[in-house]
């Protein structure tokens, strides 16, 4: 592409867009945003389809089974997420910035920024089934919606990266 | 009255539904630049608060919607999901989450992004992600208490503060926008930028603020719906307008037996008193939940006609003036009340030697009445009573 990557949208306009979305969320489906649970349920549908013996012994798949019951992927989420692919992609393609590459903090090592990038989607992973959501799911629509449980869990996600930002300058900052 | 789903829309579209909503989710994180991971942990390092600005925002924007459909009565908000609370997950979960955000440079939904248009670091996040997810799964016996633990159940926000819904929006636009500028000031200072403030900037700014703030105290004073609904009633009724059609509770009797079908018998007290007593084949509303999406469609129809009764007349001749403001014509209210109709034809002992013939008649006509009726209430019990729509909190979150 030889088009230079377009400016990306003002930030407060994007955001009212953005808020616009959730509220047709909730208004049409009652439900906020989320993205998480989507990949939870590839997740759970791999588990399914790998080790079905697994599955049915472990109490944990065997609940998410019984009240799934028409498999993991037949959910909201699932198709949400599809959209937000192909979402993202659209938008991408309209200003110029679809391209293959590895984004990085200056002077870090792709090795580097692969592992961590696969350490700190372990953690979120893992830190949204504990929380009941992510950032989208639990911290941004329970913003809309209010609820208690959602903005503590965003003032929690972060707080935490606020705290622990020093300690992984190297990631991302120039020493200075 | 929202949400669609599930009555008004239901079933495999909602799906189409979520595939649309997802595009326009996808596109608003993309054109923020939501699918650069040096964008996101901008926030963190104080060099560019983004995140911040468009989280908040879209925050906000969702918010102020939702307390105004409220007040439309086009949104029913005491059944859409709020996340429930567990406080040590949150908080625990929160943590953990706020790591990974650090240290992977994304979240969930902005990886997903990420991968779309190509970055290499989005699919590896998501690797990890699903990754983080089957751990929790695998270990779940070992954090199942946490996991459990302090279950508050779907509390609000502003419920915890001992304030009211809109109250509490217009705290958190001024705390939004006081945020705005503070991080406007730290990024500047952290990019080397002089802050200068620009006048036309400065009116503009303070009119959107200004402007969200207004609707919500527009949304505090002016009366919702059920509230003009009630002054319009209470009006016509100084105005000695109240003068519903009544029922004889002879008559009604007669009907029920010959053709009780054909009539839709409401009693508007309240679920324990209806318990104890009501008129056989009759449905509980109670007055105040009249205007409920729900139990509208139940009075408004075109096939019954409706009998209100209640624990005064007062109560029924008002059930009927709300079933009339709705649109409803065929409205009676019965000129017995619950109690009345309960001791007119249930309660009856012997009649009395020295009554006239009418008398005895009527009499015998009435406990006749009483014994049809409640055979034709056991039989049509289960039948031909409207279903009862249970409606739920919807379904949703992330988990």
């Amino acid at each position: 592409m030889s088009e230079a990557p377009k400016k990306y949208m003002n930030p407060y306009l994007a955001g009212f867009f953005l808020g616009f979305v959730l509220l047709a969320a909730i208004y049409i489906t009652g439900r906020g945003l989320g993205a998480s649970g989507a990949f939870k349920s590839v997740v759970m549908q791999t588990v399914n389809s790998v080790a079905p013996d697994h599955a049915d012994n472990t109490a944990y798949y065997a609940d998410y089974n019984e009240s799934h019951p028409e498999g993991p992927l037949k959910s909201w989420l699932v198709f949400e997420i599809l959209g937000v692919l192909i979402g993202a992609f659209i938008s991408a393609v309209a200003s110029n910035r679809v391209s293959l590459k590895l984004e990085k903090g200056p002077g870090v090592r792709n090795r580097t920024r692969i592992i961590a990038a696969i350490i700190g989607g372990a953690l979120f992973g893992f830190g949204s089934q504990l929380g009941r959501g992510c950032t989208s799911g639990s911290a941004l629509s329970g913003m809309a919606v209010m609820s208690f449980g959602g903005i503590i869990t965003m003032l929690a996600i972060f707080g935490m990266a606020y705290m622990t930002a020093y300690f992984f300058k190297s990631l991302w900052i120039k020493k200075q | 009255m929202g949400p669609l789903v599930p009555d008004i829309i239901s079933g495999e579209f909602n799906f189409m539904i979520a595939l649309i909503i997802g595009i326009g989710f996808g596109f608003a994180l993309e054109q923020a630049g939501f699918a650069s991971t040096k964008k996101l942990v901008g926030l963190f390092y104080g060099y560019d608060f983004t995140v911040l600005r468009v989280f908040f925002t879209a925050g906000i924007t969702a918010m102020i919607g939702v307390i105004v459909l409220n007040h439309l009565n086009l949104l029913d908000v005491s059944i859409i999901y709020v996340n429930p609370t567990f406080l040590w997950a949150a908080l625990v979960g929160g943590a953990i989450m706020g790591l990974g955000f650090i240290i992977g440079g994304f979240c969930p939904g902005t990886s997903a992004c990420a991968a779309a248009t190509g970055r290499v670091d989005g699919w590896a996040f998501l690797l990890g992600g699903s990754i983080g997810i089957f751990a929790f799964g695998e270990g779940f016996p070992i954090w199942k208490d946490l996991y459990l633990a302090e279950n508050w159940g779907p509390v609000l926000m502003f419920e915890q503060f001992g304030l009211t819904r809109e109250v509490f929006g217009i705290v958190m636009i001024l705390v939004a926008a006081g945020a705005f500028v503070m991080t406007q000031i730290i990024e500047n200072k952290i990019n080397k930028k002089e802050t200068k403030w620009f006048k036309p900037t400065i009116i503009k700014n303070s009119i959107i603020v200004g402007t969200s703030v207004i609707i919500v105290l527009m949304v505090i004073i002016t009366p919702n719906r059920t509230e003009v609904m009630n002054t319009r009633i209470d009006e016509k009724i100084a105005a000695g307008e109240c003068n519903p059609k009544m029922m004889n509770a002879d008559k009604l009797a007669y009907e029920l037996m010959n053709q009780y079908y054909k009539y839709n018998v409401i009693d508007v007290r309240t679920p324990e008193e209806f318990k104890a007593f009501h008129i056989p084949t009759a449905i509980n509303i109670p007055l105040a939940e009249m205007p409920k999406s729900g139990n509208l469609s139940t009075v408004i129809q075109n096939i019954k006609i409706n009998v209100f009764y209640g624990a005064n007349i007062y109560q029924s001749q008002r059930a009927c003036m709300v079933s009339k403001y709705f649109g409803k014509s065929d409205n009676f209210a019965l000129d017995l009340t619950a109690s009345e109709f309960n001791k007119q034809y249930f309660l009856l002992t012997t009649v009395d030697e020295n009554a006239s013939k009418t008398d005895v008649e009527l009499f015998t006509f009435r406990k006749d009445a009483g014994e049809k009726l409640t055979e034709i209430g056991e039989a049509v019990a289960n039948i031909d009573k409207p279903v009862q729509k249970k409606t739920g909190r919807v379904k949703g979150g992330c988990s």
